[in-house]
């Protein structure tokens, strides 16, 4: 089992969490959270204020977590990746972590492991 | 509205012209002086300032129903027309609906009120300032086109919109108020004491109701409307935007009646009782089908009262009203149902409360009007009876859907393929805040 977090751009929701659902991902956790990489100061990061561009230092980002068996590990990156993208890639689309998960318990059953993603 | 006249000779009355040329043209052209009421004038102020705050109060109620990532776009349909048409009808709305008619009556024209320039010093019949009464008007003229904006809500480019309103309001607007108020109007002469439309039933809500049809036809529905929920981001904006709405409202209602006397007080009271009575309409309808009374249906209530009373404020009694406002939640909450049966995204709802509770007032209006507006009637045509005026009123009705259904249809096809109106799939999937005005809406939960 394995946790994958992704971190994208707040306009790319919905295409992300649509590319997951034509996926079939469809159990996944989302939260608002802020934050930079190299981003900063960059063209795609610019925001308008009063008719003057500024570059914010702690830019709000969108961060999906989704729990899923070592099989869907490819599907689930391969789907984000097509869609979190500007244009074919741009700087800040984010970034997306995999890490081992040890376990997985559904509360409503008390099922462990595998069966409970 | 009530007639009013202008007074072409008052400017030669100021003071600071020449003694001479003042007796020589006030010999001539107009022998009575018009003496300002400073009541009336200031009651009239303060109500340009009230139907103003609609505006806002419309941005805040539309704003709170959208998604988050669309609450500053939605947000500016309604501020943008201030800024659009509060331009457009100095320049030539006013005269376009108020000058003398031309075309033969299609509208109003007077180089005289082309930029204002001719009303400078101009007192009306009715004791008040011809500015103040310019301006008063304006504000109808900047809510009009702002209210179709909930009708393609969440999907539409910002200048598609800003070139739509303006047309709109040039094409759509200003001819209907030129028939409905001004004093050589074709509706404002019909039968035997005119179609009623008090502060605008016809005009405002009949008008931008029927085109918030056509345009959410055209433009169609929201990517994923019905099947995926779309709530609103904050419903706590939509009922502040409510209650600004219904103060505002005594300012157009009230206000409505030129004067500052026993009319403004009866319309006063009429708008007071149709609002409460559409808001608790609404309520009890909710809570027999649903088991629950909401604060949207609540406020959407309230609205359709306030839109139902609107022509009626003038002629209906207090009794009168709270019928009116019950009728118009009933037809309102049924119309709503219909559409949802039907699948047409008006996001927002504008044919459903501004249309229906319209037309259900400028209609039903005919049953409940106070006996000494029908003396006054039968006075200029005897006879005149409850079945005459109810055609008179569907004449009215008729003529204002047609026109801005067939104007509607013409400018929205002519706006999308010359500028562009609907958003592309990515650019609505991505909201409107980023895309279109470059900024999101709340900040409040970053970290710095």
């Amino acid at each position: 089992m394995k946790l994958i977090t992704a971190v994208i751009q707040p306009d790319k929701l919905d295409e992300v969490r649509e590319a997951l659902l034509a996926a079939d991902i469809t159990r996944i956790t989302v939260s608002r959270c802020t934050g930079h990489g190299r981003a900063q100061g960059g063209v795609a990061t610019e925001e308008l204020y009063r008719g003057q561009s500024v570059a914010p230092n702690l830019l709000p980002k969108v961060r999906l977590d989704i729990a899923c068996n070592d099989a869907f590990v490819e599907i689930t990156v391969q789907a984000i990746l097509k869609a979190a993208r500007h244009n074919g890639g741009e700087i800040g689309d984010g970034k997306i972590f995999i890490t081992p998960l040890e376990d997985c318990i559904r509360i409503r059953t008390g099922e462990r492991g595998s069966d409970a993603i | 509205m009530f007639v009013f006249r202008r007074l072409p000779g008052l400017a030669a009355l100021m003071v600071g012209l020449s003694a001479a040329v003042a007796c020589a043209q006030a010999e001539v052209v107009e022998p009575t002086v018009v003496h300002n009421d400073s009541g009336i004038t200031s009651w009239m102020l303060t109500s340009t300032a009230l139907v103003l705050l609609m505006v806002p109060g419309l941005a805040l109620f539309y704003g709170g129903l959208v998604r988050t990532k669309n609450v500053l776009g939605t947000m500016m349909h309604s501020f943008s027309a201030m800024a659009i048409i509060g331009v457009l009808w100095v320049i030539c709305g006013y005269s376009m609906a108020f000058g003398p008619s031309v075309a033969g009556g299609w509208f109003g024209w007077s180089s005289d009120y082309f930029l204002l320039q001719g009303i400078d010093a101009s007192e009306l019949e009715a004791g008040i300032p011809e500015y103040v009464f310019a301006m008063f008007q304006g504000k109808f003229a900047i809510i009009t086109p702002a209210l179709i904006a909930g009708a393609f809500a969440e999907r539409v480019r910002f200048r598609g919109y800003c070139v739509f309103i303006a047309l709109w309001s040039i094409i759509v607007y200003n001819p209907l108020a030129h028939w409905v108020w001004a004093s050589d109007g074709f509706l404002f002469n019909m039968g035997a004491a005119g179609a009623i439309d008090f502060a605008g039933g016809t005009v405002v809500h009949i008008s931008s109701g029927v085109s918030a049809l056509v345009c959410a036809l055209y433009l169609g529905r929201r990517r994923g409307y019905p099947g995926t929920a779309m709530q609103p981001n904050n419903l706590v904006l939509t009922l502040l935007g409510a209650g600004f709405l219904w103060v505002g409202w005594f300012g157009f209602n009230a206000g409505s009646s030129v004067s500052s006397n026993l009319a403004t007080a009866q319309a006063l009271t009429a708008t007071q009782a149709a609002a409460a009575a559409g808001g608790l309409a609404w309520m009890l309808i909710e809570a027999l089908h649903h088991k629950k009374a909401t604060s949207l249906g609540l406020a959407s209530g309230i609205l359709a009262g306030l839109v139902v009373i609107t022509p009626a404020a003038g002629v209906v009694t207090p009794g009168g009203a709270i019928v009116l406002g019950f009728v118009a939640s009933i037809a309102s909450y049924l119309a709503i149902q219909i559409k949802n049966v039907l699948g047409y995204d008006d996001s927002l709802d504008v044919f459903g409360v501004h249309g229906v509770a319209g037309i259900t007032g400028a209609l039903a209006l005919t049953f409940f009007i106070r006996d000494a507006w029908w003396a006054d009637a039968q006075a200029s045509s005897a006879g005149w009876g409850v079945m005459d005026q109810l055609g008179v009123q569907a004449a009215s009705v008729g003529v204002t859907v047609a026109y801005a259904a067939v104007c509607t249809i013409v400018l929205v096809v002519l706006v999308e393929k010359l500028v562009g109106f609907r958003l592309s799939e990515r650019e609505e999937k991505a909201g409107m805040d980023h895309v279109l005005h470059g900024e999101h809406g709340y900040g409040l939960l970053n970290l710095n």
